[in-house]
């Protein structure tokens, strides 16, 4: 029993990590950039969740949307004062802007909040389900359950709509796109308000049952990375198996072998797959 | 130029006469180490242009082995530097084959994630002091412990090191080798297409790269006699060689020394004004340094000196040739 309870937890918990890793894979779909500083998006997300609870008094209703709303502002201001400028520069160049961007971001948070770890109050989700002797914590469920409403809501967002199909033409054909009077800039900034708004909602998500720190976000950028190259680089329907994927390894891990083991047989996995496909599990050979 | 040379090599090895003090001699030697590992950086990321953020493998392997020869051997702690140098080279290659496959962004993520690997295993290894670290002889019993009271040894000791990588670096630049280089950094397809081995090129620059890289680690732990996974291992350590790097103009010779004669003065200031919270404050200023450099200066410091005076000097023409009528 506490097995299946181990895989479901997992399960929950990399339906989040597939929502925030979703978001950096479409960024590395539409313009080959990895943001470095998307570990930093989710930590911001967790902390205005924790302002808003603390000086506001408000709860998830309330913190989830105003992370999602404030992380897609940061997403698209990022995007037009350095994304842009950066992407048509040397390698070195746009590696260092997000990489920058994350260590101010961190660092920040570090001096503004200091290295205490926070946590949200246990009572804003109480309680615990218990389905025929499987418990699940409410904040775990409504977390899992949220989370792959959103991914597989963006993918819908990105196949079914105009918007999406706009987004996809950019990612496609960048020329092609603007002779069809598309705007790729415009549609490359909504790309990264897309990406930061599933970080704050994730970072939002997860602040209800794990600890908020300034350096959260190292771990939480390196799982994202591992799920992204699993799943295949620019496909939201990968981030989400590879994500689950990933979410039931780590608790699988945990739990046999140790908490420390969680994040080595999770990084480790990462390197075989570097060895033996790099192009991801489900990507497609030559992307 | 020659007379600058000159100068600016003299006041290098002046430098602990003008200043008697142990406190800015300690710096001065910081900042050569830092140029040094810099500089090793350098010739993987800004020749070959492989942006690798997991050099702090190679250097935490270049400051372990020598603490760990001496705790469990009781050897003098110079004895690890070789064999530390053997293991980094191998490790590079077991590293270098597979990621090597990977292009710009993906190559980065890849050094990532390995060196956050081996940072949770020696944090988690008993052997090699877990989560604490390793001691250095806390008295030299011989002066085969290269441990000094005086920053001065450390500081010419490093001088002779970073000289000979910048005079190797030099000639590699100016060989066959360092066109391939710059061929593969420019562009992988087309450097291969134009016949250089571009798998091969790479890992020759990983391979130089990595044993400086953990020759600067020994360094670091001969000088501090102790060393922990963060500060081995922790990304921060390859931060500040691409930072460094990049600053004074990656893919250039003098570019690291540059970056590190800036930027080791401005952290040392700023962890002596805000104290132990300065740490922090560090790198938010070591952020925005990376993110104004990404955005207005990839080219670093010296693409923008060069520039200044190849202006300057066309302004000024048009005087000479007056002259010269």
């Amino acid at each position: 029993m506490t097995f299946i309870q181990v895989i479901v937890g997992g399960l929950l918990l990399g339906a989040v990590y597939a929502l925030f890793s979703s978001g950096l894979t479409l960024i590395w779909g539409m313009m080959n950039v990895i943001n470095f500083a998307h570990g930093e998006f989710v930590m911001i997300g967790m902390y205005i969740a924790f302002l808003i609870v603390t000086y506001l008094h408000g709860g998830p209703l309330t913190f989830g949307p105003a992370a999602a709303a404030f992380l897609f502002l940061l997403g698209i201001v990022v995007y037009y004062s350095l994304i842009r400028h950066v992407i048509r520069g040397p390698m070195l160049a746009q590696i260092l802007s997000t990489f920058g961007l994350a260590l101010l971001l961190r660092y920040l948070a570090f001096w503004i909040f200091t290295a205490n770890f926070k946590t949200l109050p246990q009572d804003l989700l109480p309680g615990v389900i218990n389905v025929g002797g499987i418990l699940i914590g409410v904040p775990q469920f409504v977390a899992g359950i949220v989370a792959i409403v959103l991914t597989v809501g963006l993918h819908l967002l990105l196949t079914r709509t105009a918007v999406g199909s706009q987004l996809l033409a950019v990612a496609e054909d960048r020329q092609a796109a603007m002779l069809m009077g598309i705007r790729p800039d415009r549609m490359q900034a909504i790309a990264w308000g897309l990406s930061g708004a599933g970080a704050g909602i994730a970072g939002a998500l997860i602040a209800t049952f794990y600890y908020i720190s300034p350096t959260v976000g190292e771990s939480l950028a390196l799982t994202a990375f591992v799920v992204v190259a699993l799943g295949g680089f620019g496909s939201v329907p990968g981030a989400l198996a590879a994500g689950l994927m990933v979410g039931v390894i780590q608790s699988l891990s945990a739990y046999l072998l140790g908490p420390v083991y969680k994040d080595i047989v999770v990084y480790g996995l990462f390197v075989l797959i570097l060895w033996v496909r790099p192009e991801g599990l489900f990507g497609k050979a030559g992307a | 130029m020659i007379v600058l040379g000159v100068v600016i090599a003299g006041l290098f090895l002046a430098y602990p006469w003008l200043i008697a003090d142990d406190f800015y001699g300690r710096m001065g030697a910081d900042v050569l180490l830092a140029a040094i590992g810099a500089s090793a950086w350098n010739i993987l990321g800004g020749y070959a242009g492989q942006i690798s953020v997991g050099h702090a493998v190679f250097f935490g392997i270049g400051a372990y082995l020598p603490l760990l020869v001496f705790t469990h051997l009781g050897a003098p702690p110079v004895a690890g530097v070789l064999l530390a140098v053997l293991i980094s080279l191998g490790l590079a290659v077991v590293i270098g084959l597979p990621t090597f496959r990977l292009h710009g962004h993906y190559f980065s993520m890849a050094t990532i994630a390995v060196a956050e690997l081996i940072r949770i295993a020696i944090s988690n290894w008993d052997y090699v002091g877990a989560a604490t670290g390793l001691m250095g002889p806390a008295v030299a019993r011989t002066w085969l412990d290269l441990s000094f009271r005086s920053p001065i040894p450390y500081y010419y000791l490093f001088l002779a090191v970073l000289a000979c990588l910048l005079l190797l670096t030099w000639h590699l630049q100016r060989s066959r080798m360092g066109y391939y280089w710059r061929a593969i950094r420019a562009g992988e397809r087309p450097a291969r297409s134009l016949g250089v081995r571009v798998a091969r090129y790479k890992l020759y620059a990983l391979l130089l790269s990595a044993a400086f890289t953990s020759l600067a680690g020994s360094l670091y732990s001969l000088m501090v006699g102790f060393i922990d996974p963060e500060s081995g291992f922790g990304i921060l350590r390859s931060v500040e060689m691409i930072i460094i790097a990049a600053l004074g103009g990656a893919g250039t010779l003098f570019g690291p020394l540059l970056g590190a004669v800036i930027l080791i003065p401005l952290q040392t200031v700023t962890n002596s004004l805000f104290g132990g919270g300065g740490s922090g404050l560090t790198y938010i200023l070591y952020g925005g340094i990376i993110v104004i450099l990404a955005r207005f200066e990839p080219g670093g410091l010296l693409d923008l000196w060069r520039r200044a005076s190849q202006r300057w000097s066309r302004r000024r023409e048009p005087v000479a040739v007056r002259h010269a009528a």
